[in-house]
């Protein structure tokens, strides 16, 4: 056995190259700074991001394929020196052929990225936490914690609990069952706050200022963010060392839409694939799209709003990647979507019909934006497009509760079966 | 109005130190010039050169995002307090 399997989460080998954090350099006026836990320019309150070194040597497909299917085998992309120490099993979800969908939306090609089944707590924050965690053991906090909507929360309370951390986990008050006890399950400290996640960030960035810990979105966040890019590094890899020409993501703060194009812009610049970046649309709820309306108004001035919709996991009045998402749908040809809430329910039964996987609402309205997208003409019968779904549906039951018709109940006869088929299939 | 003006740690180095300062204004504009003209090196990091907001640096009002307040044109009454808190982007 080697010494370092991918399937497990514990430290690893006393032989491995020391963990440290990459330094940072302001976004707006790029200074740079020694790594530190710290998100905003001390200089002119902009935001940092990890530096890489320029020089360092990139691995080829081939040593790629070879490493454990975790997201650490695109560790030269991620903001580390040395060898991450805990979360190494998380990432490499599958992306699964979704023909049916395809056709439901007149493409050429379609596919799932899934992170419902993403290890260990069923969502996409399972990435952006293995980097946020890896970061707070670089810099030695014993205490991490977030401002979240649920799927965080979830990631964070399970990521401290394998690594021994204490988790401060804010959320909303009004959150669904399943991820208020998926988060405190674990152990947590979780805590609601009266207010929008937008209440709770503002919280979590004081909270951060004052007592030091690990707030991964927020003093973390320039380290934590790099995890998402993992999801256009697995998509280009799965499809077989190329790029689709269009991805369909949702949006909350904005941050994935930007990670998207960032990695799939690091994977064109290293010559692991070639052509054209993906066109990247986003998809929001209706109640809360303030992404989406920024791009139909045009500017750069995003206007935030109070959200209104079942899709608590995007409900983020106040994105702050907004800005940066709308850039990136403008700049590479793609566009925008808001969908009502009773679409994006249309769109979690759809997926399942489809696919096979049980989306929670975000996927649903990442299903409903990519076909109100394929109507209005954004997506073309050529196109070969990736719909990231992120996060599982059985954080979200209550969504589609009304929905789901109730099933038979008969008694253990043969003689109840028979008419109960023949009525099911003259309805169907 | 007097009103009181807590600022995030990344900031106190240009206030001598401290986290809170008292300041006056009508509106949330009048307070950040007012506090602009005492500490210098606070100035370029509240609002641009045209005395605009960033769109980075978010203000609270009471703890109320003061863009649904009418942002910096906000009115302000006595004892009131104001937050300011870069906005945690990018990442």
């Amino acid at each position: 056995m080697p010494a370092t399997s991918s399937r497990i989460s514990v430290p690893t080998s006393p032989a491995a190259r020391p963990l440290a954090a990459r330094p940072l350099r302001c976004r707006h006026c790029g200074v740079e700074r020694a790594p530190a836990p710290l998100a905003i320019c001390e200089r002119c309150l902009g935001p940092l991001d990890p530096v890489y070194d320029a020089g360092r040597p990139l691995p080829d497909p081939e040593t790629i394929a070879r490493r454990p299917p975790s997201l650490w085998r695109y560790k030269e992309w991620l903001p580390f020196d040395g060898d991450p120490v805990w979360s190494l099993d998380s990432g490499f979800t599958p992306l699964i052929d979704a023909p049916a969908l395809a056709r439901r939306l007149g493409v050429a090609r379609a596919w799932v990225k899934n992170d419902t089944v993403s290890h260990p707590s069923l969502s996409f924050k399972d990435r952006v936490v293995a980097a946020a965690i890896n970061a707070a053991a670089a810099f030695g906090l014993d205490t991490i914690g977030c401002a979240s909507t649920g799927n965080l929360a979830n990631a964070v309370a399970a990521h401290a609990a394998r690594a021994g951390l204490t988790a401060w986990v804010f959320i909303p008050e009004e959150l669904e069952r399943a991820k208020i006890i998926g988060t405190s399950v674990y152990g947590a400290r979780l805590v609601r706050v009266r207010g929008t996640y937008d209440d709770v960030n503002r919280l979590c960035a004081q909270v951060a200022d004052r007592f030091g810990w690990g707030i991964v979105n927020v003093n973390l966040r320039g380290y934590y963010g790099e995890g998402s890019k993992t999801v256009a590094f697995e998509i280009a890899e799965q499809l077989g060392w190329r790029l689709p020409s269009a991805v369909v993501a949702p949006m909350a703060g904005g941050s994935l839409l930007t990670k998207l194009r960032k990695g799939f812009g690091e994977f064109l610049a290293a010559g692991l694939v070639h052509g054209q970046p993906p066109r990247l649309f986003g998809a929001q709820a209706a109640g809360c799209a303030p992404i989406v309306r920024l791009l139909e108004r045009g500017g750069n001035t995003l206007e935030p709003e109070v959200p209104q919709t079942i899709c608590r996991s995007l409900a983020i009045g106040n994105p702050a990647d907004g800005v940066s998402a709308a850039h990136a749908m403008r700049e590479t040809g793609g566009w925008g979507a808001a969908v009502s809430d009773a679409e994006l329910v249309e769109g979690i039964s759809a997926l399942a019909e489809d696919v096979g996987v049980f989306a929670e609402t975000a996927g649903g309205v990442t299903v409903a934006g990519a076909l109100a997208l394929a109507r209005a003409g954004h997506l073309h019968a050529n196109d070969e497009v990736v719909l990231c779904v992120t996060g599982h549906g059985l954080k979200t039951l209550e969504a589609v509760l009304d929905v789901i018709p109730e099933a038979p109940v008969i008694t253990p006869r043969l003689r109840d079966v028979l008419p109960l088929i023949e009525s099911i299939e003259q309805r169907s | 109005m007097s009103v009181t003006l807590n600022l995030p740690s990344v900031l106190a180095g240009h206030t001598g130190g401290a986290r809170t300062i008292q300041a006056t204004g009508r509106t949330l504009g009048e307070v950040v010039a007012d506090v602009a003209a005492r500490y210098p090196g606070l100035a370029p990091r509240l609002r641009d050169e045209q005395g605009k907001p960033y769109p980075f640096v978010n203000f609270y009002l009471n703890d109320e995002d003061v863009r649904f307040r009418g942002g910096f044109a906000a009115p302000l009454q006595d004892g009131d307090e104001v937050t300011v808190i870069p906005a945690i982007a990018g990442g």
